[in-house]
């Protein structure tokens, strides 16, 4: 084919998914605020989303936040900043690693697992079911996905942030022979109110993100088994980027004074 | 090929000219049907003909792209809303592949529709449930497990315990035997007209299998590019003189239809 040609209609079919997404993400997030209210997938949805990620969340927080301890070590001292240690495990924890680890975690483990539970319920038509059935699908499957996933986010993010710092405090008192008191001290001493906050604004964000990309690559699959592979890689190729690029976005918002 | 069954009653399901593409592919290319009131009629057809699609436009599920489809002489085609429920609530579907919801127990897979859509408490939906698991030859224990549990046969029985459980006015059977043997395939007709019986329902079924379509039907009609070639009472389709029907319903690789094999 033609090189232009491509390129004209490789543009083109991103605006229509775009367009697309766009549609789907507005006509989804009016569901949230409209009866009925499917309760009990709302519930079910923040045990699978919030419960079942604590263990992977908590063990990238804890390593994340025992390398960060290592690596600051190993730079500071060599100009005696030692004693700078905890803020920069603190700060960097709560306001980056922490949020943006946990959102790379959860696309993985959650956006993958909504585009394959939707997309097979796709190809089974089980959707179309749901339709004759008098409920419409996009609110009983993909609302309380939405509601749950941003809501559950920074929460699994606070708890992600306290392992994460706990991690660095363990790297530094036990291996490093630092003092306990004082490192908790420092952790403290610098802390803003808003360093957290906007960590969890963040996970909010990215919760949302994650829901939507695993409900729409999952809702609007087609062709059996290999459609719904492709859904899930798409699902959390998309969540993980648009993470990473809101990261950025979101970082320049909050912290924009200085 | 337009008659009507009852030209003195008001038909139950009427289609005029549906079309339907997707993409390039055209599938229903102007299909003319008219179902009366308690009557069960029989879509036969090859596979991949767009038999389930008519379902699915009739239950607006998909959108054809021009014709009438009338239910009770009012036109339903893109339906919103209120309109949308009380037209849905007319309805129960067997789906080709049951379509059971797995995430859920039988029981409530069953009594989906008056539990999360009309507000129905769980105690008497489960009652309702077991009871028409029952009808259908199940017993409550089976209410209890949850689909992936059952074998094929079974299935097949849950949907269509689930699709009469809210006594619907028009029931749809998208394939009902396909997949389970002959002996399992004869349960599920007899099920299936003793169901219909008892409920007076409007019936559309869709099969290939001509031995189903001879204990269900009373009325067949068969459906080739896209259009509705014949259709006539069952009896008439051993003598329909029409060469694709015959060709069907014995079965043969030779005639008029072209399996298109060469192609893809
Ligand atoms: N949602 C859809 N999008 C695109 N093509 C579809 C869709 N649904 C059905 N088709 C196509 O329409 C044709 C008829 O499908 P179907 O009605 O399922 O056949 P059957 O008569 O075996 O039930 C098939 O070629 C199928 O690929
Ligand atoms: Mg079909």
């Amino acid at each position: 084919m033609n090189p232009l040609a491509l390129i004209g209609h490789t543009f083109l079919e991103f605006l229509a998914a775009t367009g697309r997404l766009g549609h789907f993400t507005s006509r989804s997030i009016s569901h949230c605020f409209r009866r009925p209210f499917y309760w009990s997938q709302i519930g079910r949805q923040f045990v699978d989303i919030g419960y079942f990620s604590l263990p992977v969340v908590g063990l990238t927080a804890l390593f994340t936040g025992m390398v960060l301890a290592l690596q600051s070590y190993s730079g500071f001292s060599r100009f005696d900043a030692e004693s700078a240690i905890p803020t920069v495990v603190v700060l960097s924890i709560t306001r980056e690693l922490g949020p943006v680890m946990a959102g790379l975690m959860v696309a993985g483990r959650i956006g993958a697992a909504i585009a394959a539970e939707l997309g097979t319920m796709r190809v089974t038509e089980q959707i179309d079911a749901l339709t004759t059935l008098s409920t419409n699908p996009q609110k009983y499957l993909i609302a309380p996905r939405l509601i749950a996933s941003t809501l559950v986010m920074p929460l699994l993010v606070l708890i992600a942030d306290i392992i994460g710092v706990f991690g660095g405090f363990l790297v530094c008192v036990y291996r490093l022979k630092f003092n306990a008191a004082n490192y908790i001290s420092q952790s403290w001493q610098y802390l803003e109110f808003r360093d957290v906050t906007s960590g969890l604004w963040k996970a909010a964000v990215f919760g949302f993100i994650i829901a939507l990309m695993g409900c729409f690559n999952g809702f609007n699959s087609k062709g059996g088994a290999q459609g719904v592979g492709a859904a899930t890689t798409n699902a959390v190729v998309t969540a993980s980027i648009l993470i990473l690029v809101s990261n950025y976005l979101l970082t320049g918002i909050f912290f924009s004074g200085k | 090929m337009t008659e009507t069954a009852h030209p003195d009653h008001q038909p139950k399901i009427e289609l005029t000219g549906v079309h339907k593409s997707f993409g390039e592919k055209k599938i229903l290319r102007g299909v003319n049907l008219s179902i009366g009131k308690s009557e069960s009629v029989v879509v036969i057809g090859g596979s991949g003909t767009g038999k389930s699609v008519l379902l699915k436009c009739i239950l607006g599920i998909l959108h054809p792209e021009s014709g009438n489809i009338k239910i009770d002489g009012k036109d339903v085609v893109g339906v919103r809303g209120r309109a949308k429920d009380k037209h849905l609530r007319k309805f129960g579907m067997l789906f080709q592949g049951s379509a059971l919801f797995d995430s859920l127990p039988v029981w409530q897979n069953v009594a989906f529709r008056p539990l999360q859509a009309q507000g129905m408490k769980k105690k008497e939906a489960r009652d309702l449930a077991i009871a028409t698991l029952g009808s259908v030859g199940l017993s409550p224990a089976v209410g209890d497990l949850y689909p992936a549990e059952l074998s094929g046969g079974m299935q097949k029985r849950v949907a269509l315990a689930r699709a009469i459980a809210a006594k619907p006015e028009i029931i749809f059977f998208d394939e009902p035997t396909t997949g389970l043997d002959p002996i399992m395939s004869d349960v599920i007709n007899e099920l299936i007209v003793k169901c219909v019986r008892e409920l007076g329902a409007t019936t559309l079924t869709i099969t290939h299998d001509m031995a189903s379509a001879r204990k269900i039907a009373d009325r067949i009609a068969m459906l080739h590019e896209g259009h509705i070639i014949w259709q006539g009472p069952k009896r008439d389709i051993d003598h329909s003189g029409n060469p694709y029907v015959d060709q069907f319903i014995h079965g043969r690789a030779e005639g008029p239809i072209r399996m298109q094999v060469r192609k893809v």
